[in-house]
């Protein structure tokens, strides 16, 4: 069993496993191959199970070779049981969420980049990049100092403070492009062939993805080796969405997990939705759109995997959904007071459309959902500022008093 | 009108490794069909059907052509015909 070729997801072109990501003959997108004939079920259980505590343990299904080399391993990620977001939403299921603001750099990101910045390495690259809208910008200047990489990392110049903030304090290059994140890409793809950089999400994209297949994987792991009924995640590229269902696939096929294919729903911004109005008009490709929301960390007005990710949820019989910039903030809102999670606007997303199947009765009674929260909420704290009430008092007994005289419970 | 066609790595076996070719037209299209002409390998591996394949984006002077009239965009003199790779990003 080993990693095999890149091979084009479009025409089936093979190639070298070196930094590409474009096929030659039809401009496909190139994704790894793997050989893992006579893989033996029950030992790659025990081998993960004797691995680290991250992504690493699931290296036979990465593309390396060798030992992968990133200092700064991501994942295994809490998988909790949220009965009580359950219960406001009206629903008799089993909700679960992953909380994978639960790593080094505090989003989904870690995982891809941890990929990429060992495949960097392992390839001799010196310099790593990426186009980012801000969770990516912060794993690669993380990922990249502790590797001892240089890095650039280029970005929408009007980011949120504490993204922006949480990728300098890495000692990056710090770009901020004077555009919306669909030219910061563009500028990316030209500039990947000029400079003999690895970016991440350029010229590696292809191992870069495949880091999103481990939440899958944890997911399996975690829930006892079983498949859950139904996934909500965040769709910006639509990478992530077709790349976790690549994951329960993969190990379906190689008999690690057994059953049905989860149902897949994917949440997007009502600003920016250009998958989510591509399912709803019955089209196979996306119509590209100029975003406008609060959910940055989603905003993909050109999405790469958009055809994929519709194929994705049709296939399975799920949805592509929008939510409102209101309806994210009352997602956030409503992940914190139920779980004690404070999730980024995507989580918002992610939330307010979990909110959206529940109302529409899409979630069935006994139903096992796995919720992907991909980001923290201290990182876009724009879209929550003035949400709350502070009680302001003098440090005495009679100030507390008045303002809490409805609340009259004291210890006799 | 005179426009420059940037062309893109993975398909520069098809131009003999030309990174920019000089073209006649006065839309997208017509541009395209006067490259083809001159790489006529190129017009397979970026159009299936008369149409640009699905994962081929096409700018002109920065601007990509799906938020103008597609290939039927109008083109100026020295206009900047760019031509990469969807699959970028995200």
């Amino acid at each position: 069993m080993s990693v095999e070729s890149l091979k084009c997801k479009e025409c089936g072109a093979t190639y070298e496993l070196g930094a590409g990501y474009a096929c030659e003959n039809c401009f496909g997108p190139l994704e790894v191959a793997y050989d893992h004939s006579g893989l033996d079920a029950t030992e790659a259980k025990r081998r993960i199970q004797a691995g680290s505590q991250g992504i690493w343990r699931y290296a036979d299904f990465l593309p390396f070779t060798g030992r992968p080399l990133d200092p700064l391993e991501p994942g295994l990620t809490p998988l909790l049981r949220a009965d009580r977001l359950a219960e406001r939403l009206g629903l008799d299921a089993e909700i679960w969420i992953k909380n994978d603001a639960a790593n080094p750099t505090h989003s989904f990101k870690d995982r891809v980049v941890a990929v990429a910045v060992a495949k960097a390495r392992e390839l001799g690259f010196e310099t790593v990049a990426c186009a980012s809208t801000g969770n990516l910008a912060n794993a690669v200047a993380a990922h990249a100092a502790a590797a001892g990489l240089e890095s650039y990392v280029l970005v929408p110049a009007n980011l949120e403070e504490q993204k922006l903030l949480a990728t300098a304090i890495y000692g990056t290059n710090l770009v901020g492009v004077r555009g919306n994140y669909d030219a910061v890409n563009r500028l990316c793809t030209q500039l990947a062939e000029t400079r003999p950089w690895a970016f991440v999400n350029v010229n590696l994209r292809p191992y870069y993805a495949e880091g999103s297949k481990t939440l899958a994987y944890e997911t399996a792991e975690q829930l006892g080796w079983e498949l859950p009924d139904r996934v909500v995640c965040p769709i910006a590229s639509g990478s992530l969405f077709t790349k976790v269902a690549r994951g329960f696939q993969e190990w379906t096929d190689l008999g690690l997990i057994e059953g049905e294919q989860p149902v897949f729903n994917g949440a997007q911004a009502l600003g920016c939705s250009p998958v989510a109005t591509a399912f709803a008009e019955g089209w196979d490709v996306c119509k590209p759109q100029k975003p406008e929301t609060i959910a940055k960390s989603l905003a993909i007005g050109d999405p790469a995997d958009g055809p994929y990710a519709l194929e994705q949820a049709r296939r399975s019989g799920g949805s592509i959904d929008s939510v409102t910039d209101e309806e994210i903030r009352a997602g956030i809102r409503l992940l914190a007071e139920t779980t004690g999670i404070f999730t980024e606007t995507a989580g918002g997303v992610t939330v307010g459309v979990l909110a959206k199947l529940a109302e529409r009765g899409d979630i069935g009674a006994g139903e096992r959902v796995v919720v992907y929260i991909t980001g923290e909420g201290l990182k876009t704290l724009d879209a929550t500022r003035d949400s709350f009430h502070m009680h302001e008092i003098d440090p005495d007994l009679e100030s507390f008093e008045s303002a809490f005289e409805h609340q009259q419970e004291v210890v006799a | 009108m005179a426009v420059t066609v940037k062309i893109p790595t993975q398909l520069r076996a098809a131009t003999g490794g030309e990174a920019e070719v000089e073209v006649v037209g006065s839309t997208v299209g017509d541009a395209l069909d006067a490259l083809f002409e001159a790489h006529a390998d190129l017009r397979e591996r970026i159009t299936q059907d008369g149409d640009l394949r699905r994962f081929v984006n096409v700018y002109v002077s920065g601007e990509d052509i799906r938020f103008q009239q597609g290939l039927e965009t109008a083109i100026n003199e020295g206009d900047e015909v760019t031509i990469l790779p969807a699959v970028a990003g995200g």
